[in-house]
């Protein structure tokens, strides 16, 4: 599976790894809606330091489509319930 | 598909695609526009240079400040050995204030540099991709069938696509960082120029608005603190102790 961290790189993923990538990030989702700032950024890191831990970065020529798109690291918490709530990062 | 069910990186995916259409077909655009792409790539180098341009004045900046401290704990210490406890208070509190910014600047100029280093990254990044497509385009071309190689060099613009709507979000991000810090800059040459950071013997202490929003931006305890500390450092020799505080010198 070919992950993108937005703003950063891509990885190729095991999908193996995928379905726990998947839990947490439903779990960041869960925490934004609760309001939950500080188990947001934690459940986030978790998912960024899977990815480039498990991953290997995709060669720059690589032409390769991502499955999954990871919003930027630098996201704050009120982007991400912005995310959910409104425009968010990407305006509509 | 595995991994297509976070809700997260599904919504993020779902805009970026939404990004790609508006830019048009990718494939045309990359393999017709190269005008588009140089006008892209100069647009990174642009948002380069102005990240650069940011973090220069935040050193500048900060390269200023230090010179301050320095001034401010002198100042601290004339203002006591002339028996000024009143003035030393108002430059430690003034050194403190100006500590605070300074660490809050170079966490700026550490973060300014990431965003340019990955700039720099995501240019190289999209050149070789580039160059890549423009190459498989050619082989395409010559193996398959029009058609085919239709649908073949379409797919081949996928990754191309998905990088230039990155890179355009990474400028984004990258301009309102340093916009938000240019706008901290000059808040931060106002306050300069108010006479915050003036020579602080010449002002006395607890007079105007300034004195009294810096007494409530640092804390109390760590001015008397420093104060006690310098008097110490200071010690017997100081003309306000001897007379005074005799008994008590070299306390704390």
């Amino acid at each position: 599976m070919i992950v993108r961290i937005a703003t950063e790189t891509q990885y190729r993923l095991p999908d193996a790894v995928a379905t726990s990538l998947n839990e947490l990030d439903n779990a960041a989702v869960e925490a934004v809606e609760a309001g939950d700032e500080p188990r947001f950024h934690e459940l986030f890191e978790q998912m960024l330091d899977l990815v480039r831990s498990q991953g290997h970065p995709l060669d720059d020529d690589d032409l390769e489509g991502s499955d999954v798109i990871l919003p930027p690291p630098d996201t704050t918490f009120a982007e991400a319930a912005a995310e959910f709530t409104g425009d968010g990062l990407i305006p509509d | 598909m595995p991994g297509m069910g976070g809700r997260m990186s599904t919504v993020i995916k779902a805009k970026i695609n939404k990004l790609l259409d508006r830019a048009e077909d990718p494939s045309e655009t990359i393999e017709y526009s190269y005008q588009k792409q140089m006008e892209l790539l100069q647009n990174v180098k642009k948002g380069i240079a102005d990240v650069v341009t940011a973090k220069k004045r935040l050193q500048l900046q900060s390269q200023k400040l230090e010179q301050q401290v320095v001034k401010l704990d002198t100042q601290a210490r004339q203002a006591l050995s002339a028996g000024r406890e009143d003035l030393a208070r108002t430059a430690l509190e003034r050194k403190q204030f100006a500590q605070t910014e300074l660490q809050s600047l170079d966490q700026q100029v550490t973060d300014l540099e990431a965003q340019q280093q990955q700039l720099v990254d995501k240019e190289r990044t999209l050149r070789q991709k580039l160059e890549q497509f423009r190459t498989k385009k050619e082989v395409i071309k010559a193996q398959y069938s029009a058609a085919e190689a239709q649908v073949r060099i379409s797919e081949a613009a996928t990754g191309v696509g998905e990088e230039m709507a990155d890179i355009g979000l990474a400028m984004q991000r990258a301009q309102d960082k340093t916009e938000q810090m240019r706008a901290r800059a000059n808040a931060m040459d106002e306050l300069e120029a108010a006479g915050t950071f003036d020579d602080a013997m010449t002002l006395s202490a607890g007079q105007d608005d300034i004195d009294k929003e810096l007494a409530q931006l640092t804390s109390g305890t760590q001015v008397d603190d420093e104060l006690a500390k310098l008097k110490a450092e200071l010690g017997p020799g100081t003309p306000a102790e001897e007379k005074k505080e005799l008994g008590e010198g070299g306390q704390a």
